[in-house]
């Protein structure tokens, strides 16, 4: 089965991505938002995490971005950019959905 | 009737008392239980301080709500995962934590461990057969 898993804490001050990225499987999907849209920026130690992660598809919420002064060319290449329409449809798209709150 | 019981699965995180998440945790499984619903619980990262073996909070004003854990193989909660890294990390065993069983009415009410000492990737695998989860 396939899980939207999503993060809103950020990397630098709780293990919850660590841990949501111990748990998710390949063809899985990660989605970022709140203050985990800094585990989402290019060079930083996060980042080399995220670019391990092999068969796991990573989103990070946009206006999560724009509300923390982060330009959109900061975020990790192949981290997908989404709106709340986006993240509504990886929802529904997935089978379930794991909150790593 | 049986094409419509769900696997659900709670997913504890945090420990008791510093936040209300444990007891929340606990109260909806509960709650779940009453539905005949195939529950499933795990316990990861600081969750597995749930589970700690002597907890007395008369001192701290607070409900000691440990003993709760007890009553779930009542409520036919009889899968209680506990991720075996979590515990390492935090230094602790299986011992450290109470001792949690169920009588199994299929095996003439034998009793038996709730507790089931689980690696990660093993975990991992049990929450990806789940159609529900939920998460404190």
């Amino acid at each position: 089965m396939t899980t939207l898993h999503t993060v809103n804490k950020s990397p630098f001050e709780k293990s919850s991505m660590d841990s949501c990225l111990a748990y998710a499987k390949q063809g899985s999907s990660v989605l970022l938002y709140e203050d985990a849209i800094y585990g989402a920026i290019k060079g930083t130690a996060v980042a080399d995490k995220v670019a391990a992660m092999g068969g796991v598809n990573f989103y990070v919420l946009g206006p999560d971005l724009k509300a923390r002064g982060v330009s959109e060319d900061k975020v990790v290449d192949g981290i997908g950019i989404v709106d709340y329409a986006e993240f509504v449809t990886l929802a529904a798209e997935n089978d379930k959905v794991q909150a790593w709150v | 009737m049986s094409e419509q019981i769900k696997k659900f699965m709670y997913i504890n995180r945090r420990a008791p008392y510093g936040t209300i998440y444990a007891w929340e945790s606990l109260e909806v499984v509960l709650i779940g239980a009453a539905f005949d619903q195939d529950v499933h619980v795990a316990f990861i990262d600081d969750g597995v301080y749930q589970l700690l073996k002597g907890q007395d909070t008369s001192a701290v004003d607070m409900k000691n709500f440990s003993p709760t854990y007890q009553a779930l193989g009542d409520y036919d909660v009889t899968k209680l995962y506990v991720e075996k890294e979590s515990l390492e990390e935090r230094g602790l065993t299986l011992e450290d934590l109470m001792p949690l069983t169920y009588e199994d009415e299929d095996d003439d009410w034998a009793e038996k461990d709730s507790i089931r000492l689980m690696s990660r990737a093993e975990l991992a695998d049990i929450m990806d057969e789940q159609d529900i989860l939920f998460s404190f």
